[in-house]
């Protein structure tokens, strides 16, 4: 006994201060605390867009539905085109967030491997386009699109936001970090810039393109500023613009069954695509705060 | 950042093309010239050439490249700056084509009238709160995140998950559990023999509803940050202020406090800027903006709502930006001196 009291010291120091009762109370109770904070509004959305009217509109809750039925979001796509919001959202979606790596990709190369006058200012033109915040470009953005007949078409929706000062940065960075060395034989190859933006950067940035992805499309599905201003035909809506029409529809009392129908269709695919890849997205978001 | 050591090796090789660039530049005649100019050694001319040629040939090809997206960024970021300057000095209404000057009037307007001194006090609240909030609770949960404990990237990533989505959705799942006959709360208040107030109708309750929601959905990412910061002490300074005695409050005043200032006051700007533009949850919770009227979604109503005052919309989102602006200097300028810290 006294030999194993005396042995370790040093483990026990840190026992003393930090008992098991400590940890649970210190540890675990505020982290699961945070975990359900977050984690059972979210439930709570589930299993009430399952529920029948009947089991949401009481003032005797139920946690869980007693016979689930998808009859809510059958209600919300008879009471707005939703089928439609989603499909818009999604090409939306795709066209904005392909368009915009493939800029972002060809304006980091630019800035990183190609030799011009003009590079540090266009940089840093790029790094304070990132902090303008759009709202308040939305009134003259609104004119202009409008001028050109953008008002309720795909394009006016995803032009203006096309310009990527995020992305850009991002894939700089990590440009930045490649050793010339790959560079330098792909020059004695003769490789041009073209090929060697797609046989050797790309393939070895992969993962932070993949970043700058998931960053692209969580925003774009979440747009709603500019949907909501540029869009007043529901057959152009996205998802987000659409779900405001739900509610504005209903007048004073909400029909809750099928608005959390409707914010399981917005929210989930990205709750899916961030269970997957939540480490790229987490990365991604708080890079300005671990590089700068 | 803009000198890091991996820079450094690039930089030091592209410095001698630049500066071959601007001669070239200054002597393309002489260039030409120089073919007749005897006392150049011709191979010294050939190498010029080439990397004229080069130098060209990459100018194109950046402009080929960085053209569109730096286009795109002055046609729909740059010039709205310079147009809403304009649009604030007419009294006009969206969609009509003509329009009155009225010069300085939208801001005199705006810095006298009560409405706006409303407004900027809901700014004011709302930021200070959810700032406030969210960088503190944040900091909590990333204390509790960073202890060694089980499950604890699950907790990091669920707790970072609000931030991803969107605030319309989010919006609406907490309209609903704010419902004052529905919701989950007036459900927990009626166990408790309250009755659950009017969150949506009163305006005071209407903009703390608003700033839980917001608080909900962005202190994960404070949280994220602040983690980030806590693995970055060195465990050895803990380790040895333990060893001297120091208590855990004393060493997280001690130690922690001071050696996350920079990541607080990152945090503190980037909180700012994002509750200055926070439009999603106050559009889809407070339609009308009946005591939630910030800046951004003042101007917002204004020009797209039911007051059709598109010139006075402008000059709000003139003075957010110049707010905006001075905010972002403040933040360079710590990044410049961070930067000399390290």
């Amino acid at each position: 006994m006294s030999d194993t009291t005396e042995a370790p010291p040093t483990r026990d120091r840190p026992l003393s201060w930090q008992s098991l009762g400590r940890t649970i109370a210190g540890g675990y109770v505020p982290l699961i605390l945070a975990t359900l904070v977050v984690f059972v509004p979210l439930l709570w959305m589930m299993l009430s867009s399952l529920k029948a009217p009947g089991e949401i509109v009481t003032t005797n809750l139920t946690l869980l539905p007693k016979d689930p039925t998808l009859q809510n979001y059958a209600d919300a796509a008879s009471t707005v085109p939703f089928a439609r919001f989603f499909l818009n959202s999604v090409i939306v979606t795709v066209v904005g967030s392909t368009i915009k790596c493939i800029l972002a990709v060809l304006t980091a190369y630019a800035l990183v491997f190609v030799r011009f006058p003009f590079k540090r200012a266009i940089f840093l033109l790029i790094l304070v386009a990132l902090m303008v915040p759009p709202q308040v470009s939305v009134l003259p953005n609104y004119v202009l699109i409008a001028g050109m007949g953008g008002l309720n078409t795909y394009w006016g929706i995803i032009l203006p936001g096309l310009g990527t000062a995020f992305g850009t940065f991002l894939l700089r960075q990590h440009f930045l970090t490649l050793p010339p060395a790959i560079m330098e034989s792909a020059e004695i190859d003769g490789a041009g810039h073209w090929r060697k933006l797609w046989k050797i950067v790309v393939p070895v940035s992969v993962p932070s393109i993949a970043t700058v992805a998931l960053v692209t499309i969580v925003s774009e599905w979440n747009e709603y500023i500019w949907p909501l201003i540029v869009t007043d035909h529901p057959d152009m809506m996205t998802l987000p613009v659409g779900l405001t029409q739900l509610v504005n529809s209903d007048g004073s009392t909400q029909n809750w069954g099928m608005l959390m129908a409707g914010a399981v269709i917005v929210l989930l695919p990205i709750l899916v695509i961030f269970a997957a890849l939540q480490r790229y997205i987490v990365s991604g978001l708080t890079q300005g705060a671990v590089t700068g | 950042m803009g000198r890091s050591n991996t820079h450094g090796a690039p930089a030091t090789v592209s410095a001698a093309p630049g500066g071959m660039h601007e001669r070239v530049h200054t002597e393309s005649h002489g260039a030409q010239s120089s073919r007749v100019s005897v006392n150049r050694p011709p191979i010294a001319g050939i190498k010029r050439r080439r990397w004229n040629r080069k130098t060209q040939r990459d100018a194109w090809v950046f402009v080929a490249f960085a053209a569109p997206n730096v286009l795109l960024i002055l046609l729909f970021t740059y010039r709205p700056l310079i147009t809403n300057i304009y649009y604030s000095t007419l009294d006009w209404t969206l969609g009509s084509a003509s329009a009155t000057a009225v010069g300085v009037g939208n801001y005199v307007e705006f810095f006298t009238s009560p409405d706006a001194s409303n407004v900027l006090a809901v700014t004011a609240v709302f930021t200070i709160t959810t700032v406030g909030g969210a960088m503190i609770l944040g900091l909590l949960v990333a204390l509790a995140l960073n202890q060694k404990l089980k499950g604890r990237t699950f907790a990091r990533a669920v707790v970072f998950a609000p931030y991803v989505l969107s605030g319309v959705g989010v919006g609406l799942v907490w309209l609903f559990i704010f419902d004052p006959t529905y919701g989950v709360l007036s459900w927990i208040l009626r166990g408790v023999g309250q009755a659950s107030p009017q969150w949506v109708n009163d305006p005071k309750l209407a903009l703390v509803m608003v700033t839980i929601v917001y608080v909900w959905k962005n202190l994960g990412y404070c949280a994220v940050v602040y983690l980030a910061g806590l693995q970055s002490i060195p465990t050895q300074l803990m380790e040895a202020a333990a060893l001297d005695g120091a208590s855990n409050v004393r060493r997280f005043l001690s130690i922690v406090v001071p050696l996350l200032s920079p990541t607080t006051f990152f945090l503190l700007i980037t909180s700012l800027l994002s509750s200055l533009q926070a439009f999603d949850i106050i559009r889809i919770m407070t339609p009308s903006g009946n005591g939630t009227s910030t800046l951004i979604f003042d101007s917002y109503l204004q020009a797209f709502g039911s007051y059709n005052r598109a010139g006075y919309s402008a000059a709000i989102s003139v003075v957010l930006f110049v707010g905006l602006l001075v905010m972002t200097a403040v933040q360079l300028r710590f990044v410049e001196r961070k930067v000399h810290y390290s």
